[in-house]
């Protein structure tokens, strides 16, 4: 199999990323991005058409004014809730795409995701703690739970890093094993909380458990943003030493890689990420899996590449799973994890089964 | 004499057994060294130790006069580069990432590789025949191609000291020539250390300057291939009889290994190398007469 496509030919055939390249995936990607929230803007409960919708963002502050006077405006809908809503699921799922494609190099394991190896469940818990210690109503607002939430995230990470690698190695089933015995108990740790609350908030709670997006106030989105893009530019820094630390710690090392610094550089922001995008989300799984495999099978494992472009692909792949789980039992609405796994199971299953076959054979 | 590697009182073990003790060795630079002994005698360790990738449970290794826990990572890789036993890469990173990863260690930042990285690595490539590959994912290479891949990879790295983990293993005998050849021009013109761990008894006579033969967690012999490769110190080492006379073109000591432990060691004692020789040429000369 020879790699085909943008990856791979260069000015004089030899086949490296060059700048030219980089910027060209980068304005393709971020078109499809653009594309793809406008065509998601567009459904809902209410279906508003693309002029529509050029005409409300035109005059914003115009449309706002009149928001009064009329019974359901779709400015008011498209601007007060959906386009709130879809940045979120697009950060939300850059980030998680992001956390994912790191976590594969590093433990160089391609089923690796924060969902599946409990890392997000560390942040739930960590954010259901600040919710059940009244923590999130302290004024603070959003950044003791995003705070609990990442300490949840980074002590898991720890905590799986230490019980699952042996002599540098990280063997497939160990890891998952790993996984599922920590989710198993972090669950049992939101369970225990939950049965503290009132069932309105253990609703509320379980409900975000699952998985969900709510539109958010946009200066928190505004907030969420800056986590998220601080995050993912920092990944981005370490790109050329996930490439290195993707074919083992050991060649990295010799190769002129100072291991434990990028690793723990790494681990760092993997949970700042993912404990901001569980807190503002709930358990969302499977993104990080997906996307990242899906990208390095059409343009390669340069994380230079690959880790920019898997957050934007997962960002819109987000963005799209939650407008189908608004609409496709509208006015009802699915938590977004209920779509995302529903997609990613047979996907990981897929993988699984196709992995073990590779290894037989 | 221009020391590289100096090992002193090394003493070195993963959990219970030493697996070196009070061990000393110097690293001549410039030369080729042989690391030979059974399976299990430290040898791979010893490389890693050299590569930094193992740190000493006692005692000191200095690379250039100064202790190696002192180098930075990158420091070490601009002046050593390793080759390891075997390599397996997950990801379906081309021929030309890998190789291209060997230059990590002369770029900054998160850069792009610069035309020189290219050129290069394109010239390395090239003398490993490994170009014609570089859009090849690493994963459908056979075994003699990902070790001259990572070999190219090491070259990229432009070391000054190579260490080799039986480079040679998965290699059919054409390109077992071809690295050597590469090695031994890289040393001569290039002054380029190499250190070689090797499980072939004539490849490391036939191609090192000295062999270091480790046995129980020492360094049993250290010298020239014609002072360490004696039927004594194989028998002492490996427990074995072997044959040993000199190879045709390059007279260095060359190893035969008996027919059958059963009945040839008691028999072959008593013959004179010479006698055995001629009696083998012998029958050589009859199958061709034959055909």
């Amino acid at each position: 199999m020879t790699r085909t496509g943008i990856a791979v030919s260069s000015p004089d055939g030899f086949p490296t990323l060059s700048v030219g390249r980089w910027v060209k995936v980068m304005v393709i990607l971020c078109a499809v991005a653009v594309v793809g929230l406008l065509v998601c803007l567009q459904f809902g409960t209410e279906r508003i058409p693309l002029s529509q919708i050029a005409r409300i963002v035109m005059n914003w502050s115009h449309e706002q004014m009149g928001a009064e006077t009329q019974g359901i405006n779709p400015s008011v809908i498209l601007l007060d809730v959906r386009l709130p809503r879809l940045l979120v699921a697009f950060l939300v799922g850059a980030s998680l795409a992001a956390v994912g494609v790191s976590l594969q190099a590093l433990l160089r394991n391609p089923l690796a995701d924060p969902f599946i190896l409990g890392i997000s469940g560390g942040a739930a818990l960590g954010a259901a703690m600040a919710v059940q210690l009244g923590l999130a109503w302290a004024g603070a607002g959003f950044s003791a739970v995003e705070l609990l939430a990442f300490l949840g995230a980074g002590m898991t990470m720890w905590g799986l890093y230490r019980v699952a690698m042996a002599d540098g190695k990280m063997p497939v089933y160990t890891l998952l094993l790993a996984g599922v015995i920590i989710n198993a108990v972090l669950s049992a740790l939101i369970l225990f909380i939950s049965s503290l609350l009132d069932s309105t908030s253990a609703f509320r709670l379980f409900f975000w458990l699952m998985g969900s997006l709510a539109s958010l106030a946009y200066p928190s989105i505004l907030v969420l943003a800056l986590y998220v893009v601080i995050g993912i530019g920092l990944l981005c820094g370490q790109a050329r030493n996930l490439n290195l630390l993707a074919i083992g710690e050991a060649p990295a090392q010799t190769l002129g890689l100072d291991v434990e610094h990028a690793k723990r550089m790494i681990f760092f922001t993997s949970a700042l990420l993912t404990g901001a995008a569980v807190a503002v989300s709930g358990l969302i799984g499977f993104v990080g899996m997906m996307i990242p495999h899906a990208v390095r099978m059409v343009l390669g494992p340069d994380h230079r590449l690959l880790l920019p472009s898997s957050a934007i692909l997962g960002g819109c792949f987000l963005a799209t799973a939650d407008t189908i789980a608004r609409t496709v039992l509208a006015p009802t609405e699915l938590p977004v994890g209920v779509i995302t796994a529903l997609c990613g199971g047979p996907f990981f299953i897929y993988l699984l089964v196709n992995k073990r076959r590779a290894q037989m054979g | 004499m221009n020391v590289c590697y100096r090992l002193s009182e090394l003493n070195f073990r993963y959990t219970d057994d030493w697996i070196l003790q009070n061990f000393d060795l110097q690293v001549v630079a410039g030369e080729v060294l042989g690391l030979i002994g059974p399976n299990g005698s430290g040898k791979t360790s010893l490389l890693k130790l050299l590569a930094g990738l193992l740190q000493p449970t006692g005692g000191t290794i200095e690379l250039y006069g100064k202790a190696l826990q002192q180098f930075s990572a990158q420091e070490l890789a601009r002046k050593v580069a390793m080759v390891p036993q075997e390599t397996q890469i997950l990801f379906p990173f081309t021929v030309a990432d890998i190789v291209l990863m060997g230059r990590f260690v002369h770029q900054n930042g998160w850069g792009w590789e610069s035309a020189e990285d290219v050129r290069i690595v394109q010239d390395i490539m090239q003398v490993m025949e490994v170009h014609h590959l570089a859009n090849r994912t690493f994963q459908e290479l056979s075994g003699g191609e990902r070790q001259r891949a990572i070999i190219a990879r090491a070259l990229a790295q432009e070391p000054r000291i190579l260490l080799l983990d039986e480079p040679t293993a998965f290699l059919d005998i054409k390109h077992q020539i071809d690295i050597f050849e590469i090695l031994k021009r890289l040393n001569r013109d290039q002054g380029v250390t190499v250190v070689i761990v090797s499980h072939d008894l004539n490849q490391a006579s036939q191609h090192c300057d000295r062999l270091l033969l480790l046995h129980e967690s020492r360094a049993f012999q250290v010298g020239s291939p014609e002072q360490v490769l004696t039927v004594d110190h194989i028998r002492a080492v490996y427990h074995c009889d072997v044959l040993i006379d000199r190879h045709p073109m390059s007279g260095t000591p060359r190893i035969t290994l008996p027919q059958c432990r059963d009945d040839s060691s008691s028999s072959m004692a008593g013959i004179p190398i010479e006698g055995q020789h001629n009696r083998i040429r012998g029958q050589q000369q009859r199958r061709r007469g034959l055909q």
